[in-house]
């Protein structure tokens, strides 16, 4: 018997979160406390050597966290999730358990302007290489390959926007070489877009964004597609190799296709300590109950207001992969089928100067550095997240004088299309 | 039977049945999995003897540990393999004679040839899973480390 699979708006309301046991409460509770007291000395000592199931400390598990993290692993369809303090504390706690100090990764060039700066310069003080590859051409990154690289991150759909690489040519090269493929998924979301079926082994998310929705709360998870051999040989020790402190025990052995989760908890988040917030994940949680409706919402909107931009006089370039013209609509119609997201740029004739000024002049705009809220969001890199760089590296982020980026809401398109138009003078 | 996919109910209908479950390849190494599944077995309420030849005479979390099945003196109701797939066939002629009602192989471990051996002589058959995981997964626990457990439930009872 093949039991039908749930429908994603489905599983976006129930994976993970079954009536509470004890009390029958519906909603997941908020299990606000640090710690959870033991049986006794023995099932103490089981926990602690990661014998049995159960809570210790919420720097480790929480009952609330933990739905999240099972709710996300399944709308992904991979085999387990960590919930971290930040979409930037995940990806510090990936690469904790793939990287031994030398080693090297290949990132894309096409990231979040953060992400930029983490790989390249704070990773490096702990002895991780980042080399960068331009994902236009999947082949770059097979030319960056060397023998100490140990992973590849991508965003699939990138930030700033309007921007898709091609997630399936990119795993094959990192299978070939034997390496893992981290997808950064923020800005797709799973209900866009499960970079796990096109091969990617890891999945990362800045739960903050549109997971959560609402733009309240910090949060961030990995997820383990529970598909790589991290013990074919000796280049994932973390994974493969007996544990010091936990007496010999062998992550990838002992956890089997979690082994890569498992590692991220109980080596990642107890010895580098970003646990999410038990409240945080209860909000985030929340939000994703409502993520399809969401979504549906953003991208018509998105394409909406893009398609407003695109036959404008005022507008000279508008960079979605959503519109037919776009050198990504290609990309996004395989990897996007259901909208290219909510987050683009574009360009003013005016340049810098015009750019300002509508950042100044719009009403419903928030002008702000997130993305992924119910509400539109407006910022103007190159005077404020940007400000710091000279032109020639703005334009090299994507963030020229002339670069404007907006993450659309959930609003009446309409709406913001009038506040554009106005603000455009 | 498929073995590809099982349905919940029949992993849970085999969980809920058995309460003594021979493992065949028992490790007195405690940072080992089948001592970790063993400890786990036996503190949801199952008694674990364990099998290992290596080991035969000694304790292993408080059970004497016996050199092959049919040594056993109390009935068994399911056989756990934490062996490799060669190894099956002779564990299950054996589980077949002591009257198992249950061959499971661990995680990683099939073997087709053995598995319609055992089912020919009523044996149920479970392949390539983990009993300790198995039961975290049915009884919710294993939704606890942020596994994905398949299960999506309106009930307040859990299916372990
Ligand atoms: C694509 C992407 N990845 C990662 C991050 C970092 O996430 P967080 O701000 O939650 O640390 C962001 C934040 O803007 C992002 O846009």
């Amino acid at each position: 018997m093949t039991e039908k699979k749930p429908d994603f708006a489905t599983l976006a309301v129930h994976a993970g979160s079954s009536p509470d046991p004890v009390t029958g409460a519906r909603v997941t509770p908020i299990y606000q406390t640090t710690s959870y007291v033991f049986d006794d000395a023995d099932h103490a000592a089981q926990l602690f050597n990661l014998q049995t199931f159960g809570n210790i400390y919420t720097r480790l598990t929480n009952p609330t966290t933990a739905v999240l993290e099972e709710r996300i692993a399944t709308l992904e369809g991979g085999r387990a999730g960590v919930a971290c303090a930040s979409g930037h504390a995940a990806q510090l706690i990936a690469f904790h358990a793939l990287m031994e100090e030398g080693d090297e990764f290949i990132a894309s060039t096409r990231l979040y302007g953060g992400s930029i700066t983490q790989f390249g310069q704070t990773f490096a003080k702990m002895g991780w290489k980042v080399i960068w590859a331009d994902p236009d051409d999947p082949e770059n990154f097979r030319r960056a390959m060397t023998d100490r690289v140990k992973a590849v991150f991508i965003e699939g759909l990138a930030n700033p926007g309007g921007v898709v690489t091609d997630i399936e040519a990119i795993a094959d090269i990192a299978h070939e070489h034997h390496v893992p493929l981290i997808v950064d998924n923020t800005l797709a979301t799973p209900y866009l877009c499960n970079p796990l079926q096109w091969g990617a082994d890891i999945v990362i998310h800045s739960a903050t964004k549109f997971i959560g929705g609402h733009g309240n709360s910090m949060g961030g998870i990995i997820i383990d597609g529970g598909r790589f051999d991290w013990s074919a040989d000796d280049r994932y020790p973390t994974l493969s190799a007996p544990n010091p402190s936990y007496h010999g025990l062998r992550f990838h052995e002992t956890f089997g296709d979690f082994g890569f989760a498992m590692a991220c908890r109980a080596l990642g988040l107890r010895d580098l300590g970003p646990a999410l917030s038990p409240f945080n994940a209860f909000l985030i949680l929340t939000g994703s109950e409502t993520l399809p409706l969401r979504m549906e919402k953003h991208c018509a909107n998105a394409l909406k207001v893009a398609e407003f931009l695109r036959q404008d006089e005022r507008v000279a370039w508008v960079s979605y992969a959503g519109l037919t013209d776009s050198p990504y609509y290609g990309l996004a119609q395989k990897y996007l089928p259901r909208g290219a997201g909510s987050i683009f740029t574009f360009g003013l004739k005016g340049g810098y100067e015009a750019g300002t000024e509508l950042v100044a002049r719009v009403n419903l705009f928030s002008h702000l550095a997130n993305i992924g809220d119910v509400r539109s969001l407006i910022i103007h890199p190159a005077s404020t997240t940007h400000r710091q760089l000279s032109e020639e590296q703005q334009i090299a982020a994507g963030a020229g004088p002339d670069v404007i980026r907006l993450s659309i809401g959930i609003e009446g398109a309409d709406d913001l299309i009038a506040d554009l138009d106005q603000a455009m003078g | 039977m498929n073995h590809d996919s099982y349905s919940d109910s029949y992993i849970a209908g085999i969980l809920r049945d058995c309460r003594t479950i021979a493992m065949v390849g028992a490790s007195a190494n405690w940072n080992r999995p089948s001592f970790f599944a063993m400890k786990y077995l036996q503190g949801k309420g199952y008694r674990v003897i364990p099998v290992n030849p290596g080991q035969a005479g000694n304790e292993i979390l408080g059970e004497t540990v016996y050199a092959g099945l049919k040594d056993i003196p109390v009935p068994v109701d399911m056989v756990d393999c934490f062996r490799k797939a060669e190894a099956i066939p002779a564990i299950c002629a054996d589980a077949i004679d002591i009257g198992a009602r249950v061959l499971w192989m661990q995680l990683g471990v099939r073997n087709m040839d053995a598995a319609r051996q055992a089912e020919a002589a009523g044996l149920k058959v479970v392949m390539d899973r983990c009993p300790k995981i198995e039961y975290g997964r049915l009884s919710g626990e294993l939704g606890w480390i942020g596994v994905n457990r398949g299960i999506l439930s309106a009930k307040k009872r859990p299916l372990l």
